[in-house]
């Protein structure tokens, strides 16, 4: 924006403001909102060439990763984190699970006719704080506004591109009998955190979402393995554990044997569960990931998560095996066996 | 049939309501049901309601069950 | 968690099992119903199939209050919501049951019906409170474990005045239940299966106590034993009913006696009756028309009763022709016999009862343990060194 004309422009009122029809004009007032809330938070060199697209550097010797998400959590604001962090975090990931290392994000917004100014500074601070940490910049975006009621508040779409070096396979159909599959930490904590601020569910507690960033745990990760030796890579989001699971199972064509009672649960998300009937494997995760791993490697790729803040608690959760049903399978902490199949639509809350 | 767990209570709050906690995780639930309950005490929790409190001596006695041995 | 966790113990499982399969007699069938759909889905969670010598078998009871309730009560609520503009309220199980026309309350919402998910009957009133201009419904479903809490919360109801709340009363009761897949009226229809004894159901009893079993103990000499919720409590059970059978007794016998005695919550009991009375008849979804086996609220309390209250008249409504939903709910039949199961019914797209809750025989069966249906062609290749700790 000219900063000539600076001093003749009243800025937006962030404490008391709230979003309306005007903002999404595409005239001055937008011009004024991307400035003052989104450049001046995402302040970087692509975004500060101040075109409607980013002009960035082809990466040479190396493939391009692209990933996009789409984030619609509601509440915008829950234990842990925001609709801002989780969609940097989530897209970075997605990059990532593709052993790929993140470079840039985009950002678009539809923000509802309504929402106040001052969510949604916090929001984008939130974003930027986020895409500062993680080291990777929000290069280019875009802001639209819906009416009242056909929006929550605010909806972020955020793509990212990466680059990942010639040869490396990391994906959904990696998965080999006799190899280990690993899990960075504990389950559920998402999941659970979002749902104690839902009404008529409310329970106290101190659990926190996990939304992070996993980019550099997996850099540590490929980095103690040999190339090729880490098999497939996925972040357990919507669903839960038992669902990334069977999903690899399906791609692979492979079964899948899992210990219950290696599989790390705080006790607090443990019982948040008991209390509304729910499954924490099926519990959404935004700061865990699952690896697929040749056996010869699993120790070195274990050591690495433990090195790394993001993958204290990580364990060998189980191994895959040679299943042409693709069941993935649990010994019980009682010593039965049971099938941990697909999620039957949304998990709801029980009281059978 | 019925999702129920076993809660300590933790705080009375007025109005047969009572703090409770499961594993680290605190709710507030009706003990109009038992109304004898001191706190500390164990409660069975169902939809929001104690339904009867834990006898802690039994339970023990029953883990001692399970531990017999097979014959 | 204190007093759980304890009670899934693998080591402590173990020992049971070995005493269950040292006293099973080997050359005898032992048939144990576990009529709680809770019992029916930690078996299935748990795998304790595993555990037991492969002449212990379990057979699923009809214990689900929502797998037996009938298409006629959900079109009911759907109708409240979609036709009288009232805010639904439900537990969680009973979103995805599918009802007449297509219709479940999940896709009800999809069309704009306002229905809320609630953990407790207070969650309800206080939509009540927070909505004085919108009448607010409570579909009530549940054995004698969840109605006093729809009685308390109806006595709150009247105490605080609201003018806009009401309850769609479906509760069931278990004796009635028990009595029915005993006495099976039709049983030339699905025939009868022998059934040894009975593990009865956990937290009903805590409300009703042990004294109501006694009845069916000496009336059709089989033992009762109650069992606690978790596993251990479940295999504990079994231990003691492969111990009644093998000296011919026939008694109620109480294992989850940390919760459970004779008498049972007398407060519980008193609340109930205050509000509630007994219904000559009611259909159940897969058993049909059963005498004395549910309640609807008292005169007193009219205006709290959604039946009352609106112009909503209960409709019968069959389940599919080759649906064994009722078989199945005897114990006569396995969910493998009916076939619908994983074909057309799925826990995705149920089409009776025992399929639509996460404990229903089917449901059970299809998400836990349908790998036991299947040769499984496998190849266990050991992990380098790494086993799972």
């Amino acid at each position: 924006m000219d900063t000539s004309k600076r001093h003749y422009t009243r800025p937006l009122d962030v404490k008391h403001g709230c979003i309306d029809m005007n903002h999404g004009a595409g005239g001055r007032l937008s011009a004024q909102l991307v400035e003052e809330i989104f450049a001046r938070a995402f302040d970087n060199e692509f975004l500060n060439q101040g075109n409607d697209g980013a002009l960035l550097p082809v990466p040479v010797g190396q493939r391009l990763v692209m990933a996009t998400d789409a984030h619609v959590i509601s509440p915008l604001f829950f234990p842990g984190g925001d609709i801002g962090c989780l969609s940097v975090h989530g897209t970075i990931n997605d990059v990532a699970m593709l052993g790929a290392t993140p470079l840039y994000l985009s950002a678009s917004f539809i923000l509802e006719e309504g929402l106040s100014l001052a969510d949604l500074k916090r929001v984008v601070t939130s974003m930027a704080r986020a895409a500062r940490d993680a080291g990777v910049p929000i290069v280019t975006g875009d802001t639209k506004v819906v009416e009242r009621g056909k929006g929550d508040g605010v909806f972020i779409s955020t793509t990212g591109l990466g680059v990942v070096p010639e040869g490396r396979v990391i994906g959904g159909a990696g998965a080999r009998p006799g190899d280990a599959v690993l899990l960075s930490g504990t389950i559920g904590e998402h999941g659970v955190a979002v749902l104690s601020k839902r009404a008529s569910l409310e329970f106290e507690t101190t659990i926190e979402s996990d939304t992070a960033a996993l980019h550099t745990l997996v850099a540590g990760m490929l980095v103690a393995a040999s190339e090729g030796a880490i098999h497939v890579l996925r972040d357990p989001t919507r669903g839960g554990l038992a669902t990334t699971l069977n999903e690899i199972a399906g791609q692979s064509g492979v079964g899948m044997m899992l210990r219950e009672s290696a599989i790390p649960i705080l006790p607090q998300v443990d019982a948040a569960c008991e209390l509304l009937g729910l499954d924490p494997l099926y519990i959404a995760n935004e700061g865990k990931l699952v690896a697929i791993v040749a056996p010869e490697a699993a120790h070195a790729v274990l050591a690495a998560m433990h090195a790394h803040p993001l993958g204290r608690a990580a364990a060998c959760i189980g191994y895959v095996t040679d299943d042409t049903n693709r069941f993935v399978q649990m010994d019980t902490r009682v010593g039965g066996r049971r099938v941990v199949d697909w999620l039957s639509g949304e998990a709801l809350p029980r009281i059978c | 049939m019925c999702l129920a767990q076993p809660a300590r209570v933790i705080e009375f709050q007025g109005d047969d309501i009572a703090l409770v906690d499961l594993g680290g995780v605190r709710k507030r639930i009706s003990i109009a049901l038992v109304p004898e309950v001191q706190i500390g005490e164990y409660v069975i929790v169902h939809v929001g309601y104690a339904i009867g409190t834990l006898d802690v001596e039994e339970a023990e006695a029953t883990l001692k069950l399970f531990a017999e041995l097979a014959t | 968690m204190k007093y759980v966790d304890e009670f899934r113990d693998g080591a402590l499982a173990r020992n049971i099992a070995a005493s269950i399969a040292s006293e099973a007699e080997p050359r005898r069938q032992y048939r144990f119903m576990e009529f709680c759909g809770g019992h029916t889905h930690a078996l299935a969670r748990y795998g304790v199939a595993d555990l037991l010598p492969p002449n212990v078998r379990m057979i699923h009871g009809p214990g689900c209050p929502v797998c037996v309730l009938p298409i006629g009560r959900i079109d009911m609520g759907l109708r409240l919501a979609l036709d009288a503009g009232a805010i639904l309220c439900t537990y969680g199980d009973v979103m995805r049951v599918p009802a007449s026309d297509g219709l479940s309350l999940m896709r009800a919402k999809a069309r704009g019906a306002d229905i809320r998910i609630v953990y407790s009957p207070l969650d309800a009133l206080q939509l009540a409170a927070d909505h004085p201009g919108r009448e607010v419904v409570f579909l009530a479903i549940g054995f004698e474990t969840t109605t006093p809490p729809t009685a308390l919360a109806i006595q709150q109801a009247a105490r605080e005045g609201l003018k806009n709340f009401s309850v769609l009363c479906c509760h069931v009761l278990t004796p009635a239940a028990i009595t029915h897949v005993l006495e099976a009226p039709d049983a030339s229809q699905y025939g009868s299966v022998e059934i040894d004894g009975f593990v009865g159901p956990a937290h009903v009893s805590i409300v009703i106590g042990s004294g109501p079993y006694e009845g069916f103990a000496e009336k059709y000499r089989k033992p009762v034993v109650i069992a606690g919720f978790e596993p251990l409590d479940i295999m504990q059970a079994i231990l003691m009913l492969v111990r009644q059978v093998n000296d011919g007794r026939a008694e109620v016998e109480n294992e989850f006696t940390r919760a459970v005695n004779r008498e049972g919550n007398l407060r519980a009991q008193e609340v109930t009756a205050q509000v509630l009375e007994m219904r000559s008849t009611f259909e159940w979804r897969g058993l049909g028309e059963v005498p004395m086996s549910a309640l609807k609220i008292r005169p007193e309390y009219a205006r709290f009763d959604a039946e009352r209250r609106f112009d909503v008249k209960y409709r019968s409504v069959a389940d599919h022709k080759q649906c064994e939903c009722g078989a199945i709910l005897r114990g006569v039949k396995k969910p493998t016999d009916c076939k619908l199961f994983g074909t057309v019914c799925t826990p995705d797209n149920p089409m009776g009862s025992c399929m639509v809750s996460s404990e229903g025989s089917c449901a059970a069966h299809y998400s836990y343990g349908r790998f036991r249906d299947i040769p499984v062609v496998r190849r266990d290749v050991a992990a380098h060194g790494v086993e799972p700790l």
